[in-house]
């Protein structure tokens, strides 16, 4: 019966959060101000932050909300300052292809429900599953999963100098 | 909880993330669409994670978020650039290749 109570308000917080992260995901792509949609953007960010932790992964929601929200959404921010004179509402950030942008988007997403609907229908998650500790993912990382952490090394020290390169100025 | 309702949620960002990045104009706009797709790739890497039991999916979602970040990094000095040269970061303007 514990588990159960347990399981409805699991459920409850997975609703209230995936809409909350489905409204701030449109508004992302609606809004006519690039300040509001870096914000709807921190929204759908943490709320993906807690979905984690709903799906028993500690260490990569405390990754999410430390890299995203700490650091690419000061970057994001920042890119709004420098290429933007004023900072408020603007009529062209978009295309005049929405006309393409909808049904494309449209057609994918009936097409990926059908299929999740066929392959998975009632699954359920494994019920009494234990959190997954650091150790765990450390000992992944650092055993069978070692050459594309080097890999990774390697493109953030490459993505370090690429960025200082372009963005020099002399 | 059902595998299914992370797995479509994650299916309803992905295409929103989608339609940003084609209806979008604005190159920063379009940066944060693609974020919104790379999000939408780790809520599944998550989810078959905790219905396999097993921890290989964090590890590939931690790759991603550093991918994710690294790619934010030069592609807003890619778009600051763009700014320097033309002062304005409309995608439609970038039409040097067209013949």
């Amino acid at each position: 019966m514990i588990a159960s109570d347990v399981l409805v308000a699991q459920n409850v917080g997975f609703a209230i959060i995936a809409a909350l992260m489905i409204f701030g995901a449109l508004r992302v792509v609606t809004t006519n101000n690039v300040v509001h949609a870096a914000l709807w953007l921190v929204v759908v960010l943490a709320g993906a932050a807690a979905q984690y932790i709903l799906l028993a992964a500690e260490f990569v929601a405390v990754t999410q909300v430390m890299v995203y929200i700490g650091a690419v959404m000061v970057l994001f921010l920042f890119g709004t300052m420098l290429t933007r004179a004023r900072i408020g509402a603007e009529k062209d950030l978009n295309n005049k292809n929405w006309y393409i942008g909808l049904p494309v988007a449209g057609l994918l997403l009936v097409t990926i429900l059908i299929a999740l609907k066929d392959g998975f229908g009632d699954e359920k998650m494994p019920a009494d599953a234990d959190l997954f500790t650091v150790a765990q993912v450390s000992d992944l990382i650092f055993g069978p999963y070692l050459l594309p952490f080097w890999a990774l090394s390697f493109l953030l020290l490459a993505a370090v100098i690429g960025a200082i390169v372009l963005a020099r100025r002399d | 909880m059902f595998v299914n309702q992370f797995l479509m949620l994650a299916a309803i960002l992905f295409c929103i993330g989608v339609y940003g990045v084609i209806v979008r104009k604005n190159a920063v706009l379009v940066l944060m669409s693609i974020e919104l797709i790379l999000n939408s790739v780790n809520i599944n890497l998550i989810a078959f994670s905790l219905r396999n039991g097993s921890a290989d999916g964090h590890t590939f979602a931690l790759y991603v978020i550093a991918v994710a970040a690294a790619e934010v990094g030069v592609g807003l000095a890619m778009v600051l650039l763009m700014y320097r040269n033309r002062r304005s970061v409309g995608l439609d303007e970038l039409s040097g290749m067209k013949g």
